[in-house]
Protein backbone atom coordinates (compact mmCIF):
# COMPACT_ATOMS: atom_id res chain seq x y z
CA UNK A 1 0.00 0.00 0.00
CA UNK A 2 1.27 3.71 -0.64
CA UNK A 3 0.70 5.00 2.25
CA UNK A 4 2.85 2.62 4.11
CA UNK A 5 6.21 4.20 3.26
CA UNK A 6 7.21 4.72 6.42
CA UNK A 7 9.46 2.67 8.49
CA UNK A 8 7.47 0.92 11.36
CA UNK A 9 10.17 1.61 13.78
CA UNK A 10 9.76 4.84 15.51
CA UNK A 11 12.58 7.55 14.49
CA UNK A 12 13.68 7.27 18.00
CA UNK A 13 14.15 3.38 18.23
CA UNK A 14 16.08 3.32 15.43
CA UNK A 15 19.34 4.65 17.04
CA UNK A 16 18.34 2.30 20.13
CA UNK A 17 18.15 -0.96 17.16
CA UNK A 18 22.34 0.40 16.02
CA UNK A 19 23.18 0.85 19.32
CA UNK A 20 21.78 -3.38 20.58
CA UNK A 21 23.67 -4.26 17.64
CA UNK A 22 26.84 -2.95 18.40
CA UNK A 23 26.24 -4.03 22.21
CA UNK A 24 25.54 -7.36 21.15
CA UNK A 25 28.87 -7.74 18.90
CA UNK A 26 31.15 -5.73 21.49
CA UNK A 27 29.61 -8.45 24.01
CA UNK A 28 31.26 -11.41 22.02
CA UNK A 29 34.19 -9.64 21.47
CA UNK A 30 35.01 -8.74 24.90
CA UNK A 31 34.82 -13.04 25.58
CA UNK A 32 36.68 -13.79 22.44
CA UNK A 33 34.06 -15.09 20.50
CA UNK A 34 34.42 -14.51 16.57
CA UNK A 35 31.82 -12.88 14.23
CA UNK A 36 31.27 -14.98 11.05
CA UNK A 37 29.34 -13.94 8.24
CA UNK A 38 27.88 -17.02 6.54
CA UNK A 39 25.63 -17.48 3.42
CA UNK A 40 21.78 -16.25 3.62
CA UNK A 41 21.45 -17.75 -0.09
CA UNK A 42 22.48 -21.52 -0.10
CA UNK A 43 21.59 -24.60 -2.70
CA UNK A 44 20.06 -26.95 0.32
CA UNK A 45 18.24 -26.15 3.84
CA UNK A 46 16.49 -27.47 6.45
CA UNK A 47 14.44 -30.08 6.66
CA UNK A 48 12.73 -29.13 9.54
CA UNK A 49 9.22 -30.38 9.30
CA UNK A 50 7.50 -27.24 10.69
CA UNK A 51 10.20 -24.41 9.69
CA UNK A 52 9.52 -23.46 5.11
CA UNK A 53 12.19 -22.15 3.58
CA UNK A 54 11.84 -19.37 0.78
CA UNK A 55 13.31 -20.69 -2.73
CA UNK A 56 14.32 -18.47 -5.06
CA UNK A 57 16.44 -19.39 -8.16
CA UNK A 58 20.40 -18.81 -9.15
CA UNK A 59 21.37 -18.85 -12.18
CA UNK A 60 18.87 -21.37 -13.13
CA UNK A 61 19.22 -23.31 -9.94
CA UNK A 62 17.60 -23.43 -7.20
CA UNK A 63 18.69 -21.83 -4.12
CA UNK A 64 17.02 -21.47 -0.93
CA UNK A 65 17.42 -18.37 1.67
CA UNK A 66 18.33 -19.42 5.01
CA UNK A 67 16.40 -20.38 8.00
CA UNK A 68 19.17 -19.71 10.52
CA UNK A 69 23.32 -19.81 10.35
CA UNK A 70 23.23 -23.36 11.89
CA UNK A 71 24.76 -25.69 9.18
CA UNK A 72 27.12 -22.88 7.69
CA UNK A 73 28.10 -22.31 11.52
CA UNK A 74 28.76 -26.18 12.20
CA UNK A 75 30.76 -26.75 9.09
CA UNK A 76 33.03 -23.95 10.30
CA UNK A 77 32.83 -25.42 14.40
CA UNK A 78 34.50 -28.90 12.25
CA UNK A 79 36.78 -27.39 10.42
CA UNK A 80 38.34 -26.03 13.79
CA UNK A 81 36.94 -22.18 13.95
CA UNK A 82 36.36 -22.44 17.56
CA UNK A 83 33.83 -20.14 19.59
CA UNK A 84 32.11 -18.00 17.30
CA UNK A 85 28.53 -16.07 16.95
CA UNK A 86 26.50 -14.71 13.86
CA UNK A 87 24.44 -11.80 14.05
CA UNK A 88 22.08 -11.65 10.84
CA UNK A 89 19.42 -12.20 8.91
CA UNK A 90 17.28 -15.18 8.41
CA UNK A 91 14.17 -16.31 6.67
CA UNK A 92 11.11 -18.38 7.07
CA UNK A 93 7.87 -18.93 4.74
CA UNK A 94 4.78 -18.79 5.79
CA UNK A 95 5.87 -16.82 9.23
CA UNK A 96 4.08 -13.26 9.61
CA UNK A 97 1.99 -11.55 12.61
CA UNK A 98 2.70 -9.80 15.48
CA UNK A 99 5.41 -11.69 16.78
CA UNK A 100 7.06 -12.66 13.07
CA UNK A 101 7.94 -11.52 10.12
CA UNK A 102 9.46 -13.42 6.76
CA UNK A 103 12.67 -12.26 7.31
CA UNK A 104 14.03 -11.60 11.07
CA UNK A 105 17.36 -10.87 12.93
CA UNK A 106 19.02 -13.71 14.61
CA UNK A 107 22.16 -13.91 16.71
CA UNK A 108 23.02 -17.83 17.03
CA UNK A 109 26.39 -18.35 18.57
CA UNK A 110 28.43 -21.44 19.45
CA UNK A 111 30.42 -22.17 22.43
CA UNK A 112 33.45 -25.12 22.41
CA UNK A 113 33.38 -27.57 25.36
CA UNK A 114 30.25 -25.65 26.70
CA UNK A 115 26.92 -27.57 28.49
CA UNK A 116 23.64 -26.20 27.66
CA UNK A 117 23.44 -24.41 31.17
CA UNK A 118 26.55 -23.16 31.30
CA UNK A 119 24.95 -21.33 27.90
CA UNK A 120 22.04 -20.83 29.62
CA UNK A 121 24.49 -18.31 31.98
CA UNK A 122 25.73 -16.41 29.56
CA UNK A 123 22.43 -15.89 27.55
CA UNK A 124 21.30 -14.47 30.90
CA UNK A 125 24.41 -12.31 31.52
CA UNK A 126 23.67 -10.90 27.75
CA UNK A 127 20.00 -10.12 28.83
CA UNK A 128 20.99 -8.76 31.88
CA UNK A 129 23.36 -6.35 30.56
CA UNK A 130 21.02 -5.22 27.62
CA UNK A 131 18.13 -4.85 29.95
CA UNK A 132 20.21 -2.47 31.89
CA UNK A 133 19.05 -2.94 35.16
CA UNK A 134 20.27 -1.01 37.49
CA UNK A 135 22.74 -2.39 40.30
CA UNK A 136 19.53 -2.49 43.04
CA UNK A 137 17.10 -3.95 40.97
CA UNK A 138 18.45 -7.61 39.06
CA UNK A 139 16.75 -9.07 36.23
CA UNK A 140 14.67 -12.04 37.37
CA UNK A 141 16.18 -15.01 36.10
CA UNK A 142 14.02 -18.51 36.67
CA UNK A 143 15.32 -22.12 35.72
CA UNK A 144 12.60 -24.62 34.85
CA UNK A 145 12.78 -28.05 33.25
CA UNK A 146 10.57 -28.52 30.95
CA UNK A 147 9.04 -31.56 33.08
CA UNK A 148 8.12 -29.70 36.05
CA UNK A 149 7.04 -26.56 34.48
CA UNK A 150 4.44 -28.12 31.95
CA UNK A 151 3.06 -30.57 35.16
CA UNK A 152 2.27 -27.26 37.22
CA UNK A 153 0.67 -25.68 35.00
CA UNK A 154 -1.70 -28.87 33.25
CA UNK A 155 -1.13 -31.18 36.28
CA UNK A 156 -0.01 -34.52 33.92
CA UNK A 157 3.93 -35.23 33.29
CA UNK A 158 4.57 -34.35 29.32
CA UNK A 159 7.49 -37.48 28.63
CA UNK A 160 5.09 -40.01 30.34
CA UNK A 161 1.58 -39.13 29.42
CA UNK A 162 -0.53 -40.78 26.83
CA UNK A 163 -0.62 -39.52 23.67
CA UNK A 164 -4.76 -40.27 23.37
CA UNK A 165 -4.33 -38.36 26.90
CA UNK A 166 -2.54 -35.14 25.62
CA UNK A 167 -5.04 -34.98 22.08
CA UNK A 168 -7.79 -34.65 24.18
CA UNK A 169 -6.04 -31.52 26.06
CA UNK A 170 -5.45 -30.71 23.12
CA UNK A 171 -8.84 -30.61 21.87
CA UNK A 172 -10.24 -28.74 24.76
CA UNK A 173 -8.07 -25.79 24.56
CA UNK A 174 -8.28 -25.06 20.62
CA UNK A 175 -10.70 -27.34 17.99
CA UNK A 176 -11.80 -30.79 17.20
CA UNK A 177 -8.69 -30.55 14.60
CA UNK A 178 -6.23 -31.68 16.58
CA UNK A 179 -7.62 -34.73 17.52
CA UNK A 180 -5.08 -36.58 15.53
CA UNK A 181 -1.86 -34.05 16.22
CA UNK A 182 1.65 -35.91 16.84
CA UNK A 183 2.79 -35.95 20.45
CA UNK A 184 4.84 -32.94 19.41
CA UNK A 185 2.34 -30.91 17.94
CA UNK A 186 0.14 -31.40 20.90
CA UNK A 187 2.90 -30.35 23.19
CA UNK A 188 3.33 -26.97 21.19
CA UNK A 189 0.11 -26.46 21.40
CA UNK A 190 -0.91 -26.59 25.22
CA UNK A 191 2.94 -25.10 26.23
CA UNK A 192 1.86 -21.93 23.87
CA UNK A 193 -1.37 -21.86 25.10
CA UNK A 194 -1.30 -22.51 28.62
CA UNK A 195 2.07 -22.60 30.19
CA UNK A 196 3.54 -19.70 28.16
CA UNK A 197 1.20 -17.12 29.71
CA UNK A 198 1.94 -18.42 32.98
CA UNK A 199 5.59 -18.24 33.19
CA UNK A 200 7.15 -15.59 35.47
CA UNK A 201 8.04 -12.00 34.71
CA UNK A 202 11.89 -11.74 33.61
CA UNK A 203 13.68 -14.41 31.40
CA UNK A 204 13.04 -17.90 31.96
CA UNK A 205 14.91 -20.76 30.95
CA UNK A 206 13.27 -23.96 29.88
CA UNK A 207 15.30 -26.84 29.89
CA UNK A 208 15.18 -30.49 28.99
CA UNK A 209 12.78 -30.89 26.17
CA UNK A 210 10.89 -33.69 25.13
CA UNK A 211 12.60 -36.19 23.71
CA UNK A 212 10.50 -35.85 20.85
CA UNK A 213 11.56 -31.90 20.35
CA UNK A 214 15.08 -32.83 20.50
CA UNK A 215 15.71 -31.39 16.51
CA UNK A 216 19.54 -31.14 16.80
CA UNK A 217 19.65 -31.96 20.56
CA UNK A 218 21.44 -34.38 22.62
CA UNK A 219 19.46 -36.63 24.41
CA UNK A 220 19.91 -37.18 28.07
CA UNK A 221 18.19 -39.31 31.14
CA UNK A 222 16.30 -36.48 33.09
CA UNK A 223 16.66 -37.09 36.84
CA UNK A 224 13.66 -39.36 37.19
CA UNK A 225 15.21 -41.18 34.54
CA UNK A 226 13.49 -40.54 31.45
CA UNK A 227 14.73 -39.62 27.94
CA UNK A 228 14.87 -36.35 27.04
CA UNK A 229 16.60 -33.62 25.24
CA UNK A 230 19.22 -31.50 25.88
CA UNK A 231 17.17 -28.63 24.11
CA UNK A 232 16.46 -25.37 25.80
CA UNK A 233 14.12 -22.29 24.83
CA UNK A 234 14.43 -18.79 26.88
CA UNK A 235 11.37 -16.66 27.13
CA UNK A 236 11.57 -13.09 27.79
CA UNK A 237 8.88 -11.68 29.99
CA UNK A 238 6.11 -14.77 28.39
CA UNK A 239 7.42 -14.15 24.46
CA UNK A 240 10.00 -17.14 23.00
CA UNK A 241 13.25 -15.58 22.62
CA UNK A 242 15.70 -18.32 22.18
CA UNK A 243 16.82 -22.17 21.46
CA UNK A 244 19.63 -24.10 22.24
CA UNK A 245 21.18 -27.26 22.36
CA UNK A 246 23.90 -29.37 23.67
CA UNK A 247 24.55 -30.03 20.35
CA UNK A 248 24.73 -33.76 18.20
CA UNK A 249 27.85 -34.74 17.60
CA UNK A 250 27.20 -38.04 16.52
CA UNK A 251 26.73 -38.36 12.49
CA UNK A 252 24.95 -41.49 12.14
CA UNK A 253 21.90 -40.70 15.07
CA UNK A 254 21.97 -37.06 12.92
CA UNK A 255 21.60 -38.94 10.08
CA UNK A 256 18.70 -40.97 11.06
CA UNK A 257 16.52 -37.73 12.53
CA UNK A 258 17.03 -36.05 9.41
CA UNK A 259 15.62 -38.77 7.44
CA UNK A 260 12.72 -39.25 8.99
CA UNK A 261 11.69 -35.73 8.76
CA UNK A 262 12.39 -36.02 4.95
CA UNK A 263 9.73 -39.17 5.22
CA UNK A 264 7.42 -36.75 7.51
CA UNK A 265 7.44 -34.45 4.76
CA UNK A 266 6.56 -36.13 2.16
CA UNK A 267 3.89 -37.89 4.17
CA UNK A 268 2.66 -34.58 5.08
CA UNK A 269 2.51 -33.27 1.63
CA UNK A 270 5.41 -30.88 2.31
CA UNK A 271 7.64 -29.86 0.06
CA UNK A 272 10.59 -32.01 -0.06
CA UNK A 273 13.80 -31.08 1.03
CA UNK A 274 17.01 -33.02 0.36
CA UNK A 275 19.59 -33.51 3.40
CA UNK A 276 22.36 -31.27 3.23
CA UNK A 277 25.20 -33.57 2.32
CA UNK A 278 27.75 -31.50 3.28
CA UNK A 279 26.40 -30.62 7.16
CA UNK A 280 26.22 -34.89 7.31
CA UNK A 281 29.94 -34.83 5.73
CA UNK A 282 31.29 -31.77 8.31
CA UNK A 283 29.69 -33.95 11.50
CA UNK A 284 31.38 -37.33 9.59
CA UNK A 285 34.73 -35.41 10.08
CA UNK A 286 33.81 -34.38 13.47
CA UNK A 287 32.22 -31.68 14.94
CA UNK A 288 33.27 -30.93 18.44
CA UNK A 289 31.48 -31.55 21.38
CA UNK A 290 29.31 -27.55 22.06
CA UNK A 291 26.46 -25.87 22.81
CA UNK A 292 24.74 -23.47 20.59
CA UNK A 293 22.01 -21.03 20.94
CA UNK A 294 19.93 -18.88 18.69
CA UNK A 295 17.81 -15.66 19.91
CA UNK A 296 15.17 -13.25 17.47
CA UNK A 297 16.80 -9.81 17.76
CA UNK A 298 13.54 -8.12 17.00
CA UNK A 299 12.03 -9.91 19.61
CA UNK A 300 14.36 -8.98 22.11
CA UNK A 301 13.81 -5.65 21.23
CA UNK A 302 10.25 -5.98 21.43
CA UNK A 303 11.18 -6.75 25.14
CA UNK A 304 13.71 -4.04 25.57
CA UNK A 305 11.03 -1.33 24.31
CA UNK A 306 8.11 -2.25 25.25
CA UNK A 307 6.41 -2.76 21.90
CA UNK A 308 3.64 -5.17 20.89
CA UNK A 309 4.85 -5.70 17.27
CA UNK A 310 7.56 -7.38 15.33
CA UNK A 311 6.93 -4.26 12.77
CA UNK A 312 7.37 -1.40 15.27
CA UNK A 313 11.31 -2.65 16.00
CA UNK A 314 12.11 -3.14 12.33
CA UNK A 315 12.30 -0.60 9.80
CA UNK A 316 10.29 -2.43 7.05
CA UNK A 317 8.68 -5.41 7.75
CA UNK A 318 7.12 -7.48 5.29
CA UNK A 319 3.87 -5.41 5.12
CA UNK A 320 5.79 -2.46 4.21
CA UNK A 321 8.37 -3.77 1.68
CA UNK B 1 -19.14 -19.90 -0.65
CA UNK B 2 -15.32 -20.13 -0.96
CA UNK B 3 -13.54 -21.72 1.47
CA UNK B 4 -10.83 -19.58 3.69
CA UNK B 5 -7.62 -20.68 4.77
CA UNK B 6 -5.80 -19.60 7.98
CA UNK B 7 -3.11 -17.45 5.99
CA UNK B 8 -6.45 -15.83 4.57
CA UNK B 9 -8.19 -15.16 8.33
CA UNK B 10 -8.39 -11.28 8.79
CA UNK B 11 -10.35 -9.32 11.07
CA UNK B 12 -14.21 -8.85 9.97
CA UNK B 13 -13.90 -12.31 7.34
CA UNK B 14 -17.02 -13.98 7.93
CA UNK B 15 -16.89 -17.62 8.15
CA UNK B 16 -19.34 -20.90 9.12
CA UNK B 17 -18.00 -22.55 12.54
CA UNK B 18 -20.58 -25.40 13.91
CA UNK B 19 -23.01 -24.56 11.25
CA UNK B 20 -23.51 -20.34 12.62
CA UNK B 21 -22.46 -17.53 10.71
CA UNK B 22 -19.66 -16.12 12.53
CA UNK B 23 -17.33 -12.57 12.41
CA UNK B 24 -13.58 -12.78 13.02
CA UNK B 25 -12.65 -10.07 15.94
CA UNK B 26 -8.93 -11.08 16.32
CA UNK B 27 -6.14 -13.60 14.19
CA UNK B 28 -2.87 -14.13 15.47
CA UNK B 29 0.00 -16.34 14.58
CA UNK B 30 1.23 -18.52 16.89
CA UNK B 31 3.88 -20.33 16.64
CA UNK B 32 6.58 -21.89 18.56
CA UNK B 33 10.27 -21.71 17.10
CA UNK B 34 10.53 -25.60 15.98
CA UNK B 35 6.49 -26.43 16.01
CA UNK B 36 3.72 -26.35 14.47
CA UNK B 37 2.15 -23.27 13.65
CA UNK B 38 -1.45 -22.13 14.24
CA UNK B 39 -4.01 -19.38 14.22
CA UNK B 40 -5.86 -17.78 17.38
CA UNK B 41 -9.04 -16.75 16.42
CA UNK B 42 -11.19 -14.52 18.31
CA UNK B 43 -14.79 -14.72 16.65
CA UNK B 44 -18.61 -13.55 17.53
CA UNK B 45 -21.35 -16.07 16.21
CA UNK B 46 -23.62 -13.18 14.92
CA UNK B 47 -26.73 -15.44 15.85
CA UNK B 48 -26.14 -15.56 19.70
CA UNK B 49 -23.85 -12.63 19.49
CA UNK B 50 -21.51 -14.84 21.58
CA UNK B 51 -17.78 -14.27 21.33
CA UNK B 52 -15.94 -17.57 21.21
CA UNK B 53 -11.91 -18.71 20.53
CA UNK B 54 -10.86 -21.13 18.54
CA UNK B 55 -7.06 -22.38 17.65
CA UNK B 56 -6.66 -23.84 14.09
CA UNK B 57 -3.76 -25.25 12.66
CA UNK B 58 -1.96 -23.29 9.77
CA UNK B 59 -3.42 -24.32 6.66
CA UNK B 60 -6.76 -25.64 7.87
CA UNK B 61 -9.53 -23.86 6.53
CA UNK B 62 -12.97 -22.83 6.76
CA UNK B 63 -16.15 -22.17 4.74
CA UNK B 64 -16.80 -18.98 4.42
CA UNK B 65 -20.28 -17.23 5.29
CA UNK B 66 -22.78 -15.65 2.89
CA UNK B 67 -23.11 -12.70 5.30
CA UNK B 68 -23.14 -9.21 3.75
CA UNK B 69 -23.44 -5.96 5.60
CA UNK B 70 -25.93 -3.54 3.56
CA UNK B 71 -27.21 0.08 4.17
CA UNK B 72 -30.95 0.31 4.53
CA UNK B 73 -33.62 2.76 5.25
CA UNK B 74 -36.01 1.60 7.79
CA UNK B 75 -40.02 1.84 6.29
CA UNK B 76 -42.70 0.51 8.96
CA UNK B 77 -43.60 -2.64 11.69
CA UNK B 78 -46.31 -4.32 10.96
CA UNK B 79 -46.70 -6.00 14.59
CA UNK B 80 -44.31 -9.00 13.97
CA UNK B 81 -42.13 -7.95 11.78
CA UNK B 82 -39.74 -4.71 10.92
CA UNK B 83 -39.37 -3.97 7.32
CA UNK B 84 -36.33 -2.93 5.60
CA UNK B 85 -35.60 -1.55 1.79
CA UNK B 86 -32.56 -1.70 -0.27
CA UNK B 87 -32.25 2.25 -1.71
CA UNK B 88 -30.82 1.15 -4.84
CA UNK B 89 -33.29 -1.61 -5.98
CA UNK B 90 -36.17 -0.77 -3.33
CA UNK B 91 -36.20 -4.89 -2.19
CA UNK B 92 -37.62 -4.98 0.55
CA UNK B 93 -36.55 -7.32 3.63
CA UNK B 94 -38.56 -8.49 6.59
CA UNK B 95 -36.62 -8.56 9.98
CA UNK B 96 -38.00 -10.65 13.08
CA UNK B 97 -37.99 -9.26 16.29
CA UNK B 98 -34.97 -11.40 17.46
CA UNK B 99 -32.87 -10.15 14.23
CA UNK B 100 -34.07 -6.21 15.30
CA UNK B 101 -32.63 -6.95 18.89
CA UNK B 102 -31.21 -3.99 20.43
CA UNK B 103 -31.96 -1.62 17.65
CA UNK B 104 -35.72 -2.07 18.35
CA UNK B 105 -35.74 1.06 20.23
CA UNK B 106 -34.02 3.78 18.78
CA UNK B 107 -35.35 3.09 14.56
CA UNK B 108 -37.49 5.40 13.68
CA UNK B 109 -38.62 5.38 10.02
CA UNK B 110 -36.44 6.60 7.32
CA UNK B 111 -33.23 5.69 8.96
CA UNK B 112 -30.60 4.37 7.36
CA UNK B 113 -29.32 1.01 9.40
CA UNK B 114 -26.56 -1.39 8.74
CA UNK B 115 -29.02 -4.76 8.22
CA UNK B 116 -26.46 -8.05 8.15
CA UNK B 117 -27.89 -10.55 5.67
CA UNK B 118 -26.97 -14.37 6.04
CA UNK B 119 -28.17 -16.70 3.31
CA UNK B 120 -30.49 -13.16 2.16
CA UNK B 121 -32.26 -12.55 5.05
CA UNK B 122 -31.80 -10.39 7.96
CA UNK B 123 -29.53 -11.42 10.82
CA UNK B 124 -29.07 -8.69 13.03
CA UNK B 125 -29.77 -4.63 12.80
CA UNK B 126 -27.40 -2.09 13.82
CA UNK B 127 -28.93 1.90 14.28
CA UNK B 128 -27.25 4.48 13.12
CA UNK B 129 -24.41 5.56 15.83
CA UNK B 130 -26.68 8.78 16.12
CA UNK B 131 -30.43 9.44 15.97
CA UNK B 132 -32.40 12.42 16.55
CA UNK B 133 -35.39 11.68 18.62
CA UNK B 134 -38.45 13.19 20.25
CA UNK B 135 -38.65 13.23 23.90
CA UNK B 136 -42.67 11.86 25.16
CA UNK B 137 -42.35 11.82 28.55
CA UNK B 138 -40.30 13.09 31.12
CA UNK B 139 -40.58 15.31 34.15
CA UNK B 140 -40.87 19.11 33.56
CA UNK B 141 -37.59 20.76 32.68
CA UNK B 142 -36.56 23.43 35.39
CA UNK B 143 -35.28 26.45 33.44
CA UNK B 144 -32.73 28.49 34.48
CA UNK B 145 -31.04 24.74 35.63
CA UNK B 146 -28.75 24.53 32.88
CA UNK B 147 -25.64 25.42 34.61
CA UNK B 148 -26.46 22.62 37.24
CA UNK B 149 -25.25 18.86 36.74
CA UNK B 150 -28.24 16.16 37.53
CA UNK B 151 -30.46 14.36 35.11
CA UNK B 152 -33.80 12.52 34.97
CA UNK B 153 -35.24 9.95 33.10
CA UNK B 154 -36.74 11.11 29.50
CA UNK B 155 -39.01 8.79 27.54
CA UNK B 156 -37.94 9.15 24.00
CA UNK B 157 -40.67 8.63 20.73
CA UNK B 158 -39.16 4.97 20.33
CA UNK B 159 -39.41 4.05 23.45
CA UNK B 160 -36.08 4.03 24.85
CA UNK B 161 -35.39 5.49 27.93
CA UNK B 162 -32.01 7.55 28.17
CA UNK B 163 -31.03 10.46 31.42
CA UNK B 164 -31.10 13.87 30.13
CA UNK B 165 -30.22 17.30 31.63
CA UNK B 166 -32.93 18.71 33.99
CA UNK B 167 -33.55 21.25 31.94
CA UNK B 168 -35.23 19.62 28.81
CA UNK B 169 -39.27 19.68 28.33
CA UNK B 170 -41.41 16.89 26.74
CA UNK B 171 -41.20 17.97 22.97
CA UNK B 172 -37.24 18.72 22.70
CA UNK B 173 -35.44 16.97 19.88
CA UNK B 174 -32.40 15.69 21.35
CA UNK B 175 -29.06 13.28 19.56
CA UNK B 176 -28.80 10.56 21.47
CA UNK B 177 -25.05 7.94 20.68
CA UNK B 178 -26.93 4.52 20.00
CA UNK B 179 -24.06 2.70 20.90
CA UNK B 180 -23.67 4.03 24.56
CA UNK B 181 -27.27 5.20 25.18
CA UNK B 182 -26.05 8.63 26.02
CA UNK B 183 -27.87 11.97 25.36
CA UNK B 184 -25.24 13.99 23.35
CA UNK B 185 -27.21 17.76 23.23
CA UNK B 186 -30.64 19.11 22.08
CA UNK B 187 -31.01 19.29 18.34
CA UNK B 188 -32.77 23.25 17.69
CA UNK B 189 -35.80 23.13 15.79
Amino acid sequence: MADHWQPGIDPSSVRYRSELLQSLRSFFQQRQVIEVDVPVLARSTVTDINIESINSVVSGNSGYLQTSPEYFMKRLLAAGSGDIFCLGKAFRDAESGRRHNPEFTLLEWYRCGWDEHQLMAEVAELISQLANVGADSQLAVTKLSYGECFKSVLGVDPHSVELAVLQKMAVDVSSESWAQESRANCLDLLFSLSVEPQLPNGLVFIYDYPACQAALAQLHLNVQGQSVSRRFEAFFNSMELANGYMELTDAAQQRQRLEKEVEQRSAQNKPAVVIDEKLMAALDSGLPPCAGVALGVDRLLMQLLGTDSIDQVMAFSWQRC
Amino acid sequence: MANYSTNEFRSGLKLMLDGDPCSILENEFVKPGKGQAFSRVKLRNLKSGRVLEKTFKSGESLEGADVIDMDMQYLYEDGDFWYFMEPDTFEQHQASEQAVGEALKWLREQDVCVVTLYNGAPLSVVPPNHVELEIVETDPGLRGDTAQGGSKPAKLVTGAVVKVPLFLDQGDVIKVDTRTGEYQGRVKE
